[in-house]
């Protein structure tokens, strides 16, 4: 298996996926020719022309509105917005349609589309490129919202996303794109939307979490396993919404103690509804109040504040600490 | 109307200042851990802010977008402060929040500095309209990519300030790139200010790197919106000499096209016009590069000696 980096990952679902169904088209600024800013598709366009990877104008709500007209009448286009921060415009497409034509057709269609968009810090860029606000599309009904943390499940949840019926939005953590490389099978693979993983066992606390934060998360966890013997389990959400809440209940009344960690704001943020599931689902063997390790109710700050801004392992030491020793 | 010679020195200072600023930027931003990245440049097109500018006054608007280092030094802000938030220091404009993409100077009307492209065209028409409603001599100026054009933004606001007779200027800086896109690949009109028609508003095309020129169309839109008669659409034909920003290399524009625009420099084009006209000698010139040269080191200088801001500075001015 070669050893690939989450750009090529990315690119390889892309190209399978269009190499095996006509009906896949890839559309977005710089996409093509350029193949795009941190070049996900590049190379897209010499295997596949210019009709099926397609640069298209600056025009976010269009690209959004465009791929929703294409997935009704029998394609399925993954388009990408530059960064996730430049996807507002495109919101109204996604929130107002394609998040509602499953519904309103009474299930007679759908909208089979994904859209794609970098999202997080790491990479010392300014607000719209460096945010994390995926609770907005979580918050959508009809949406579903899927952000991978390793080249591998990136390839494989790119692939589902693609094939699946209804409209998903893939968060790509683009402080993860070129961070490390992984054994990825050429053959095809899928992972299932909607379920989480457990891709740490342990028994002592239950550590959630997904995207970017996954890598400050195992940290955590290694350090807390070697230096305390304290074994953390930890869990990679995967798909943000619709949430897979039962692994993480599960594991949570098997340890008791449950530490959540995103970079999104805090308030109102897919912790919240972890916890709030937590306590609908697990109250009972709950032994310590639940800790959130969050980004802060603020617009994502400046490159040299960043690093407080962003979870790292220091804090989620911190906030497993705080619920150990309750 | 043609500038005077008043008007010619304000705009190659300008000019001489924002490139000035410009390179010491670029040169600054390959030092590791110096200025975050995300340079976005506006060399080459230093005309069009310069020109514009210096046909407004105090009380008038600006809302720039992504390429603003000139817009806000030729609206008067103080370098020593831009460039201060260009690096993030708690001295800057905005107290290092903002960065250099997204500066805010309310003390030169310069209010909503966006990176999202075309989200500042709707923004520009309501302060136009507050202008317009509070009864002051003042219009707003909407500066904004041929990209920009692209967005339904664009169309939204026009229409509007069209509509209600908006005191405003959109002024388009057709640089022939938007990203890596030249202007055709996402466009088919050659002229955006053809648009203007489906507005009924008057579109000028105005050579871009001819401060005049520039200067001129925007006196007269300038009086036309001060008369009531609506808004209009410039647009200056300029060329983006470096690449979209500090890590692009420019890879999609041809040699000779960077070249023979180079040749087209809006400001050796003034400094030379001004000198032919004898309404600067060399010396003077001297002396005026030497003093912007000065002021960029000053402003570096400033930028480089305050500090960051603390952590808790962080949580201030989300809310009131
Ligand atoms: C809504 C939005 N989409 C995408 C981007 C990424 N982006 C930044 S600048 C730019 C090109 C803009 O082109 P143009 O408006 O012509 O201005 P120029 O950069 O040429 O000055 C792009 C695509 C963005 N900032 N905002």
């Amino acid at each position: 298996m070669p050893k690939i980096n989450m750009v090529q990952a990315i690119n390889l679902a892309l190209s399978q996926e269009m190499e095996k169904d006509d009906s896949v088209v890839v559309l977005g600024e710089d996409v093509g020719v350029d193949g795009g800013v941190f070049r996900v598709t590049d190379g897209l366009i010499d295997r596949f022309g210019p009709e099926r990877v397609i640069d298209t104008p600056l025009a976010e709500s269009g690209i959004a509105g465009f791929s929703i007209g294409m997935a009704l009448y029998g394609l399925k286009p993954v388009c990408e917005m530059q960064f996730s921060g430049f996807s507002y415009f495109a919101m109204h497409q996604m929130e107002s349609h394609a998040a509602r034509l499953r519904w309103r057709s009474g299930g007679r269609f759908s909208v089979p589309m994904v859209l794609r968009a970098p999202y997080g810090g790491g990479v010392r860029a300014l607000e719209h490129h460096s945010e994390s606000r995926e609770a907005y599309w979580a918050h959508t009904p009809g949406l579903k919202t899927v952000i991978p943390s390793s080249p591998r499940n990136a390839r494989a949840l790119l692939v589902s996303a693609i094939r699946d019926p209804d409209p998903v939005i893939f968060y790509e953590p683009k402080a993860l794109y070129r961070a490390f490389r992984e054994d990825v099978p050429d053959e095809e693979e899928t992972l299932p939307i909607g379920k989480s993983q457990i891709v740490r066992e342990g028994k002592d606390v239950t550590l959630i979490s997904y995207g970017a934060s996954m890598r400050p998360v195992l940290e955590a966890a290694s350090e807390l396993s070697a230096r305390h013997g304290i074994e953390a389990e930890v869990i990679d959400l995967l798909t943000v919404s619709p949430m897979d809440d039962e692994l993480f209940t599960g594991s949570a009344r098997k340890t008791g103690r449950v530490v959540v960690v995103h970079e999104a704001p805090r308030s109102f943020g897919p912790g919240a509804e972890i916890v709030a599931r937590l306590v609908e689902k697990s109250f009972l063997f709950l032994e310590a109040p639940v800790r959130r390790v969050t980004g802060f109710d603020i617009v994502i700050p400046l490159y040299q504040r960043e690093t407080e801004y962003l979870p790292g392992p220091e804090r989620i030491l911190k906030a497993v600490r705080e619920t150990l020793d309750f | 109307m043609q500038p005077s010679k008043e008007k010619l020195l304000e705009m190659l200072r300008t000019m001489l200042l924002t490139r000035c600023f410009e390179d010491k930027l670029m040169e600054l931003c390959q030092i590791p851990g110096k200025v975050p990245g995300m340079m976005i440049l506006c060399t080459g097109q230093e005309a069009v802010a310069s020109g514009v500018c210096a046909a407004l006054e105090q009380d008038d608007v600006i809302i720039p977008n992504h390429r603003s280092h000139g817009h806000l030094l030729a609206k008067g802000a103080d370098p020593g402060e831009v460039m201060a938030e260009c690096f993030g220091k708690i001295t800057g404009c905005n107290k290092g929040k903002s960065g250099t993409l997204h500066i805010a100077v309310p003390e030169v009307n310069a209010l909503c500095t966006t990176t999202v492209v075309g989200g500042g065209i709707p923004i520009a028409a309501g302060t136009a309209f507050a202008q317009k409603y509070t009864s002051r001599k003042s219009i707003t100026v909407c500066f904004f990519g041929d990209g920009a054009a692209d967005e339904g933004s664009f169309h939204e606001a026009l229409n509007l300030a069209s509509l209600w007779d908006l005191p405003v200027i959109f002024v388009c800086e057709n640089n022939l790139y938007a990203g890596a896109q030249r202007h055709e690949e996402h466009t088919r009109i050659r002229d955006i200010a053809d648009r203007a028609a489906a507005y009924a508003m008057p579109g000028e095309v105005v050579d871009g790197n001819d401060a005049g020129a520039v200067y001129a169309a925007t006196v007269r839109a300038r009086e036309r919106a001060l008369a009531g008669l609506g808004p209009t659409l410039i647009e200056c034909k300029t060329y983006r000499c470096r690449g979209h920003g500090e890590s692009d290399h420019q890879v999609y524009q041809p040699r000779e096209e960077i070249e023979a625009w180079k040749e087209k420099c809006p400001l050796p084009r003034l400094r030379g016009e001004m000198l032919a006209q004898g309404l600067m000698t060399h010396e003077e010139l001297d002396r005026l590069e030497e003093e912007i040269r000065k002021t960029v080191e000053e402003a570096v200088r400033f930028a480089e000696e305050s500090p960051y801001p603390d952590v808790a500075e962080a949580f201030t001015d989300v809310y009131v």
